[in-house]
């Protein structure tokens, strides 16, 4: 096992041709694996032991006839917000503990049919909010490089099961910086596509003009793989862009040079750590060797993307969470007394903390004589952030920095003041807001603790930005390193 | 009923269900009566990870009203979350139009009493998702909810204050009715809920500028309530207003049992409803090729169609609007006309008196009419060249409705045809003289007024088929003899 | 943000907050707000709002075909409770 933890997708699916072990090997030792690791690290809700043992037996079936593809067999896991069939999807939540969806998302049912192996559901931040995986009804996630630290979040399960070697392949989802962040913080790669690249149907909402759905992988090249696979249009998300998927693999090996990066000044600001900016700039000095010139740009806009986004998120997700009310699905409070109560008692019982400040926030922010003062004054500095966004990417072809201001922290170290854990966001988020394809790379580390790059491009870049994140990890290899005791 | 030192103004807010095959925002079917929850899917039933995605017939039948009633087509429009909670609204927000609805404007005109016209102008329209229905008997201290018609499509037209009795309201409200299915967009069937009204209502003292406060009347759905409805209202209005009290803004429900309006225990409290757009969906935007696409499919409007009326076949504007009331009663009227064509006056008296009578006792569509217009016009025909007589004609209609068979076979076996053989009706007229000699000496002796009983008298032995014109000439000529 | 006016939204979003609670929510909301209020130094007086992140897209649309079958049971099998294919709530009265 420990070899086939260091493979790529593309050696494990030559690997499974070649039978050189199958896929049913495959599966048992991950599941094996995040058995182990499930008391220390807390990653999955759900594991799917059977029906995974039968669709790797399916897909070794497959390969034995020369059908199937690059991704037949290859184990996966999907972060809990994805709607899986049959399979209790809780999306962090006691609100949908007992939930078994009847349907796939639309991303499950393309990696499905792609002929991947789901191995269970990610642990995730309550209803993706957070940014440390503190808020899950089912515990904490431990990041796997010291597990007495937040992995990030909300997709901290995804993160911590890719680091650890649980599987090769998890899907995350990001809203405000949910896949970048716990990429950073557990020293893997983490793909945020462009708004509208990949659908978000099944994909359960938070803040529908942010959601996205990506991946999380050991490399680039691994990622760009898989989202050629999950991305293209969908005719069930009206906001899903119709515009063919390009092969993502097929631009890596390209030469940067020419590259023009862009440094926001804005990021190299007193918030980064210095440890942290050391690791950045010496990752950049690659880049540079590689061919890329560097230069900074500016954009005065983005100090207030943490502003927006805390009335833009909240005002949509206290909409879409209104759904949850004890009727239909879900949890129902016992007994209640009459309607008030019911929504009353189910809500208030079945929401976490965060997630009810959130919701109250964003009532708040839609209110009658508060619209104008916030939402729409929200949504106008949003349109400042991606103007500035547009202006920037005219003289660079992508921008770089840093994906978070620290290293990752203690668990419960900042569950104090909500403010403190928003403040994490602040790199992350501008993407968001402006709709832009943008990833995490690790790229050094501060003493045992991974730091991740980030790199933003303009709109269905994506191939520009796996192009320069796999040849800055042909010539390093933190993207290789494996947490102490998950070897 | 309007008392002399109030005005009244009313206006209406009408759902009409759009006919769409599918939901507005899912692939749900909409037809009616289905068994509870068979037609509500994931998305209509508002699960999580599900989103909208834009029925374009919806789209087009809001566009074909608009253009209908000489509106703005908004080249962008926008859907936005109308956000409460309720059981019937399953994702806790009603997707609607707000800021930006896809019809602004526009006007209808309606046919008052006294024969005048009046605009009525029209604010805005816009589509909308209907919710679900709640059932609150028979379920042991329960409400259970039914989301088959949840997605529905709705077209909310909303009118400008303009109206000033419950007559004009109804008027206006039967316009609409007539106008949606002209267009095909709406069945118009209130029984189902397909058409629904509600009446923000208030008055104010004659020659006062400022509106009064309003009470909104939900859910009135037939024609005859909403008149009623509005009157008590109005009545109830002035009656507080006059004693000193104000009016409650407040929402309020007809009871047609009681013939009264009641305060609705409040469903709604003070909502804010917290509109913002819809993040699922993507603005609308109409090409101007769509819109005139759309322009050239209309059919002849009503108005239009029974100026033409009035025109082409001399009807007055009166029996014109009676039969454009209804596109397919037009049709059969032109059709009978089309057979009959020397008789438009009174193909307009037959279609809309004895066989509108008809159908309305059967309980028939103008659709399913056992009575082609072709057999139609055949009885005109024939009381055209006088074979029978109007009085006769009507047992002939009665025979052909129930029977199926034409007007000639009919008449010939019930031997109904007129006389109007001079010599025939002679004999019968002396033959009655000669039965009623005192009546005859009396007449002659000056009573004139037994002129009516000869006649009488005739038509009884003719068994009414005697030419009542030639009975009266050869009446008056051998009775004064 | 006072207290009065956290009653107001956690009964418009029908969250029932629990005594205890109510000041620390008062505490972390004033906080957002606080945070949000920030937004108040941009000068957003040339720019419109924006509602979707990327520009230019309109809204695509669906023929109108019946493409979803009956599945009842299947959902219902989810439902905290259901009678005679109904979903159930406490009386609502009207």
């Amino acid at each position: 096992m420990a070899a086939l933890i260091q493979k790529t997708l593309a050696e494990l699916a030559a690997g499974l041709r070649g039978k050189q072990f199958s896929s049913v090997e495959l599966a048992r030792g991950l599941l094996e694996r995040i058995e182990a690791a499930q008391p220390k690290l807390n990653a999955l809700i759900t594991v799917t032991r059977d029906a995974a043992l039968a669709a790797a037996a399916a897909a070794d079936r497959d390969i034995g006839a020369g059908r199937g593809g690059p991704l037949t067999g290859i184990p996966l896991i999907h972060k809990d917000i994805f709607c899986t069939e049959g399979v209790r999807t809780s999306c962090g939540s006691r609100m949908l503990d007992n939930f078994i969806a009847p349907y796939d998302a639309t991303v499950v049912a393309r990696l499905r049919s792609a002929g991947m192996v789901m191995l269970g559901k990610a642990n995730m931040d309550e209803f993706a909010m957070g940014s440390s995986n503190e808020t899950s009804f089912y515990g904490p996630v431990r990041n796997p490089w010291d597990a007495r630290l937040v992995p990030g979040g909300s997709s901290g399960g995804s993160a911590a099961a890719v680091a650890a070697r649980l599987a090769p392949v998890a899907t995350a989802t990001d809203t405000g910086g949910s896949i970048r962040q716990p990429a950073a913080l557990c020293g893997v790669t983490g793909v945020k596509p462009t708004y509208g690249r990949v659908s978000r149907y099944g994909m359960i909402a938070f803040a529908s003009s942010l959601d996205q759905g990506g991946i999380i992988t050991a490399s680039a090249e691994d990622a760009a793989l898989v989202l050629r696979a999950m991305a293209g249009f969908d005719p069930r998300d009206s906001t899903s862009v119709d515009r063919p998927v390009p092969d993502y693999t097929a631009a890596l090996g390209r030469s940067l040079a020419g590259l023009k990066v862009g440094l926001l000044e804005e990021f190299f600001d007193k918030g980064l750590d210095a440890d942290n900016e050391r690791q950045i700039r010496a990752a950049l000095g690659v880049f540079a060797g590689l061919g890329a010139s560097l230069r900074e740009v500016s954009l005065p806009s983005i100090p207030l993307s943490v502003p927006a986004y805390y009335v833009v998120a909240p005002a949509e997700c206290s909409s879409n969470l209104a759904r949850y009310d004890g009727v239909r699905f879900g949890y129902r409070c016992r007994e209640p007394r009459d309607l008030l109560d019911l929504y009353r008692r189910t809500r208030g019982e079945g929401f976490g903390a965060e997630v009810k400040r959130r919701i109250m926030t964003g009532t708040y922010v839609l209110s009658t004589g508060y619209y104008d003062a916030y939402y729409l004054k929200a949504q106008k500095v949003r349109r400042l952030i991606a103007n500035d966004f547009e202006r920037a990417f005219r003289d660079v072809d992508v921008i770089m920095g840093p994906t978070t201001p620290t290293p990752a922290f203690e668990i419960g170290a900042k569950t104090a003041d909500p403010i403190t854990m928003y403040l994490n966001d602040i790199y992350t988020i501008g993407a968001n807001l402006a709709g832009l394809p943008a990833l995490s790379i690790p790229c050094g580390f501060v003493g045992k603790l991974p730091v991740g790059l980030q790199i933003i491009g303009p709109h269905f870049a994506e191939e520009r930005l796996l192009t320069a994140a796999h040849a800055f990890q042909r010539e390093t290899d933190w993207h290789r390193r494996i947490p102490p005791g998950y070897e | 009923m309007s008392d002399r030192n109030w005005e009244t103004v009313i206006g209406l807010e009408i759902h009409a269900q759009l006919a769409t095959r599918s939901k507005i925002f899912s692939g749900s079917p909409t037809t009616y009566g289905a068994s509870p929850n068979t037609q509500a899917d994931l998305v209509d039933l508002g699960y999580p990870g599900v989103l909208p995605v834009l029925n374009g017939a919806a789209v087009r039948m809001a566009v074909k009203f608009g253009l209908a009633i000489g509106a703005r087509v908004a080249p962008q429009s926008i859907f936005a979350r109308k956000n409460y909670f309720y059981p019937d609204l399953p994702k806790g927000y009603q997707i609607s139009q707000y800021e930006l609805p896809i019809v602004v404007g526009g006007a209808l005109d309606i046919l008052l009493d006294d024969g005048a016209v009046k605009r009525i102008g029209i604010t805005r329209a816009h589509l909308e998702e209907d919710a679900g229905k709640s059932l609150h008997e028979g379920l042991a201290g329960s409400s259970g909810i039914d989301l088959n018609r949840a997605g529905t499509p709705l077209l909310e037209i909303v009118s400008e204050p303009q109206l000033r009795s419950a007559k004009e309201a109804v008027a206006y409200m039967k316009k609409v009715h007539t106008l949606v299915r002209y267009l095909e967009i709406c069945d118009g069937n209130m029984q189902e809920g397909s058409f629904r009204c509600d009446a923000n209502v208030s008055v104010r003292p004659q020659g006062a500028q400022q509106l009064g406060t309003r009470t909104e009347i939900k859910n009135v759905n037939s024609f005859r309530f909403v008149e009623k409805a509005i009157q008590y209202e109005v009545g109830r209005q002035i009656e507080v207003l006059e004693s000193g009290g104000r009016i409650v803004q407040e929402t309020r429900l007809y009871d047609p049992d009681r013939g009264e309006t009641r305060s609705m225990r409040t469903k709604e409290e003070a909502n804010d409803y917290r509109y913002f757009p819809d993040p699922d969906l993507l603005p609308l935007v109409l090409a101007p090729s769509f819109i005139d696409e759309v322009r050239a499919s209309l059919p002849e409007l009503p108005d239009a169609k029974a100026q033409r009326f009035v025109a082409h076949y001399g009807l007055t504007p009166y029996d014109a609007g009676v039969l454009t009331a209804s596109r397919e009663l037009a049709a059969y009227y032109e059709e009978v006309v089309r057979h009959a064509p020397g008789e438009p006056i009174a193909a307009a008296h037959w279609v809309t008196g004895e066989l509108a009578a008809a159908l309305n006792r059967d309980s028939l569509d103008v659709t399913d009419n056992p009575l082609p217009p072709a057999r139609l016009a055949g009885l005109l025909a024939r009381m055209a060249d006088a074979t029978i007589s109007g009085k006769l004609a009507k047992e002939v209609f009665e025979a052909m409705w129930a029977s199926g068979r034409e007007a000639d076979a009919i008449i010939e076996e019930k031997g109904l045809k007129q006389i109007t053989d001079a010599a025939a009706i002679g004999r019968i007229i002396e033959e009655v003289m000669a039965k009623n000699p005192a009546q005859l000496a009396d007449y002659r002796a000056g009573k004139d007024k037994l002129f009516g009983f000869f006649v009488g008298q005739v038509m009884k032995a003719s068994r009414g088929k005697a030419n009542p014109a030639q009975v009266n000439e050869l009446l008056k000529t051998k009775l004064s003899s | 943000m006072e207290r009065a006016e956290i009653e107001t939204i956690a009964h418009l979003a029908r969250l029932e907050l629990r005594e205890s609670e109510i000041p620390a929510y008062l505490e972390s909301l004033s906080r957002i707000l606080e945070l949000v209020g920030e937004l108040n130094r941009a000068d957003t007086s040339a720019v419109a709002p924006m509602a979707h992140p990327l520009p230019g897209l309109s809204q695509m649309l669906r023929a109108d075909e019946v493409t979803e079958r009956n599945d009842r049971e299947r959902y219902q099998s989810n439902a905290p409770q259901v009678e005679a294919g109904l979903y159930l709530v406490p009386k609502v009265i009207e």
